[in-house]
């Protein structure tokens, strides 16, 4: 008995809208995608008028619920009550309707239309002769500027604001739609100090008004300056709600980390060796800087951190994906010059990355050609000619040492499951006998089976004596695997733990700094 | 059980349930002879003779698919790469403006080069294919320096290639070209300059090393640049070569026709695309091969022939020429829809 938007609209234009304790109201969520259960039972309150934080490690399922709240995902169970009606939300607009608006983390703005034109598109005010009345609506752009105090010219392009001046006509016309719910991921993470207290002033102001924000974050200072309450999520589990008052530091990430970690990492203590790689103050202008580490012949280094923390971009530039801005790398001694992958491979490095689809896997073409691309770079080629019979007896050995399934080296790799598919790429690697092999969410989107042998795999390579890195968001396979870890936090190495001092509570308070 | 176990135990059904899969070249074959086979039928009913026994109509057939077929064999690499190449036909106008003038005999009243007469047929050979490396590493360098288009690179190359052309000799065309020159272009020739080509470059993307760097390329450039692979320099090899075709298209053209006009190959690059493309090279890259391209050239030579045979009007025949190249494409991705199911 879902109620329309008119029908909201009308209720809500009466004045008659029943006095309900909590703005928004969602009872028992249940989300599931294949694979994963994103959202298990999750029920959450935010009362009128309040800052509610979601806190919660990646994949703890904070985005699926607000996306749920967007209307972007449809919940498999469960309800949501706006002011205590139940509403069924079908589209981003239908919550837009609703008065439930979302401000994403990549703005969704027309980069080469006006401010005005970004906030009233669909919607703009029409003169006698059905054309859009500029004035009008620059207008209604100026009052509505002036009611949140953004000082903005409302005919300026979009494409010429900064990013926390996009982020305000974002707000802006979030609240044109009248909205009593306003959804905030991560407004923070690309403003300047000043930048963000313009934008907590903004927020406190709308508070006053009486809406409600839904603010996730994953800093714990602005936890504590903003929010009236927050909720704890984890692996898709909904944990509790406390006012921010009430609570330390501490117990936020005992209730964001408070799980054990399970005994899949069969990580063996190896004899550590030489330094192989040795990164000095490298710097990607505008990613990160001043990463500096070592990791030795045996060790297996994991880099912990939050999304956009500049993990990745740091073993990309490392493997040449991206050359440094400035800084050095030494392989054995010797100082590099890294520009291109293909000199990372001729110093025996190893690359697996992120996405697998992406920068992964040849997905229309099949495993023998997946996995003998890059081993072909130096060896197996005769005058240009690929010596088949070779490369195909060592992609079978090696198909079979991975256990990978597939009926035949035929079989087009987009046929394979993910954890087969990630097996074929460490297959591709490992046939250049790597010295250094970087992994990148090696086990992302995997099941326990494929994740336990991948990690036998990463274990036994250690052993021999390959200098491994290891990047990863889940931080059982971070403290199961390391030998040390290190942290990092908007572009900056924030500490390194040894193995013996590393526990979950240390490496959130690193890469929350 | 897990979604792994389910998935691998699909993909170990699809083999058995398929029975092993015939090479892609075959379904194409069948294409080529049913439509033989169509005219052949259609003949008998509406012209009262034989389309296929006609030794002279077949041998016209492979002539006319020759030049054709050497500028597709270029092309369809370019599009396994997932590129595009719209400049061929204007290279071959170039081409074989540039190679006639160093190929005229001293006999001519007006050659363009005076002193360069009866000069022995290696120097055109050698001017022709250096010009259409030059397209072709200008196109080439612009796509993977630049990462602009290849549709807008090559489509630049299309207008300024055929500019050329025409400036060359004010409009004029390059006559009375020297027996040597002529060679090339008659009797059997340009056929065996065709298959001699499509050899070559069947093992080269069968076998060799470039062959491999070309589809993963077209699979998944990032992928291969991650694996080591040098995209630019490897790009600009792939254009290059296909700019060497249409050279090589250019000049065997002129030699056909005994003479070189600025109009040489006008939308030779569009029947190109399609020779490969009815071949079962996939525009959004990584699949083709020369195979099916050299069958899908005999296809679109079969077409016109056929419809010349049945007296069709030369108005229809192209617009029902456009209709089979739309319709290659739409089969093209219905048959990738169909994979990711």
């Amino acid at each position: 008995m879902a109620v329309s938007p008119t029908t909201m609209a009308a209720v809500r234009a009466s004045g008659a809208v029943p006095k309900a304790e909590y703005l928004l109201n969602v009872e028992n969520i249940r989300k599931e995608f294949p694979g994963v259960l994103a959202l298990d039972d999750v029920s959450f309150r935010l009362k009128r008028g309040t800052v509610h934080a979601l806190m919660g490690e990646n994949g703890a399922g904070k985005s699926t619920l607000m996306k749920i709240l967007a209307g972007i995902y449809v919940p498999d169970q469960g309800e949501v009550f706006l002011k205590g009606l139940p509403i069924r939300l079908k589209s981003p607009l239908d919550a837009l309707e609703n008065g439930i608006a979302m401000i994403h983390q990549e703005l969704n703005l027309m980069p080469f239309m006006t401010v005005a034109e970004n906030i009233w598109i669909r919607r703009e005010p029409k003169n006698m002769f059905g054309f859009v009345d500029h004035g009008k609506m620059f207008e209604m752009t100026a009052d509505l500027f002036t009611r949140l105090n953004i000082a903005l010219d409302p005919e300026s392009q979009v494409r010429d604001l900064s990013v926390a001046n996009r982020q305000m006509v974002e707000i802006a016309k979030a609240v044109s739609y009248e909205s009593d719910v306003l959804i905030m991921d991560e407004p923070t993470s690309a403003l300047t100090e000043r930048e963000v207290a313009h934008l907590f002033e903004i927020i406190r102001n709308l508070r006053s008004q009486g809406i409600g924000i839904v603010y996730i974050t994953h800093k714990m200072n602005e936890l504590f300056e903003i929010a009236d309450e927050f909720s704890v999520f984890r692996d898709g589990r909904y944990i509790g709600t406390h006012a921010s008052t009430d609570v330390t530091r501490d117990d936020i990430i005992k209730m964001m980390v408070g799980r054990e970690i399970t005994q899949m990492f069969p990580k063996e203590i190896v004899p550590i060796g030489d330094v192989v790689l040795s990164v000095k103050d490298l710097v990607l202008k505008g990613v990160f800087s001043g990463v500096s580490f070592d990791v030795r012949a045996g060790e297996i280094l994991g880099i912990a951190g939050l999304v956009g923390s500049g993990r990745s971009n740091v073993a990309e530039t490392i493997f040449g994906v991206t050359p440094a801005t400035s800084g050095s790398i030494t392989i054995n001694g010797k100082s590099v010059a890294m520009s291109s992958p293909n000199q990372a491979i001729q110093h025996g490095m190893a690359f697996i990355t992120e996405d697998r689809k992406e920068t992964g896997c040849l997905l229309i073409l099949d495993v023998l050609e997946n996995m003998q691309i890059a081993v072909l770079q130096d060896r197996f080629v005769k005058f240009g000619f690929v010596a088949e019979k070779e490369i195909s007896a060592a992609c079978k050995v090696m198909s079979d040492k991975l256990r990978v399934k597939t009926p035949n080296l035929q079989e087009r790799v987009e046929n394979l499951s993910g954890g087969n598919q990630q097996k074929v790429l460490i297959g591709r690697w490992l046939l250049t006998n790597p010295k250094i092999l970087i992994l990148d969410e090696p086990t992302r989107g995997i099941d326990v089976g494929a994740k336990a042998e991948i990690h036998r795999l990463v274990s036994e390579l250690a052993k021999q004596g390959v200098a491994v890195i290891m990047i990863s968001s889940e931080m059982p396979e971070v403290l199961g695997m390391s030998d040390r870890i290190m942290v990092m936090h908007e572009g900056r190495v924030t500490g390194f733990l040894d193995r013996d001092e590393a526990t979950q509570v240390k490496v959130m308070e690193l890469a929350s700094k | 059980m897990t979604s792994e176990q389910a998935t691998a135990k699909t993909a170990g059904q699809t083999p058995s349930k398929q029975g092993r899969r015939l090479p892609p070249e075959v379904s194409i074959l069948l294409v080529l002879i049913g439509i033989a086979l169509i005219y052949e039928v259609l003949g008998w009913i509406f012209v009262g003779q034989s389309f296929l026994m006609n030794q002279q109509r077949l041998t016209i057939i492979i002539l006319q698919v020759s030049v054709i077929g050497i500028i597709a064999v270029g092309v369809t690499q370019v599009i396994i790469t997932g590129g595009i190449d719209l400049s061929s036909g204007s290279v071959v106008g170039m081409t074989a403006m540039i190679a006639a003038s160093f190929a005229q005999a001293s006999t001519w009243a007006r050659p363009v080069y005076p002193s360069l007469t009866d000069l022995p047929f290696i120097i055109p050979l050698i001017v022709g294919l250096g010009i259409g490396l030059l397209a072709g590493i200008v196109n080439g360098a612009l796509i993977a320096q630049t990462k602009i288009p290849p549709f807008i690179a090559t489509l630049g190359m299309m207008v300024s290639a055929r500019g050329v052309a025409k400036w060359y000799t004010k409009g004029s065309p390059v006559s009375g070209l020297t027996d040597q020159f002529n060679f090339i272009g008659t009797g059997i020739w340009p056929v065996v300059v065709f298959l001699v080509v499509a050899f070559i470059f069947h093992i080269a993307l069968r076998y060799t090393r470039y062959g491999k760097f070309t589809y993963a390329i077209g699979a998944n450039v990032q992928a291969a640049r991650v694996s080591g692979i040098n995209v630019e320099r490897h790009l600009i090899k792939v254009y290059a070569i296909a700019g060497v075709l249409a050279g090589l298209a250019g000049i065997v053209t002129a030699a056909r026709a005994q003479t070189a006009q600025s109009g040489m190959g006008v939308t030779y690059e569009l029947d190109a695309i399609a020779a490969a493309v009815i071949g079962g090279t996939s525009l959004t890259g990584g699949v083709g091969r020369i195979t099916g391209t050299v069958i899908g050239a005999i296809i679109l030579g079969v077409m016109i022939s056929g419809f010349t045979f049945l007296r069709v009007d030369a108005y229809y025949q192209e617009i029902i020429k456009g209709v089979i190249i739309v319709a290659a494409v739409v089969v093209d991705v219905y048959r990738q829809k169909k994979r990711k199911v």
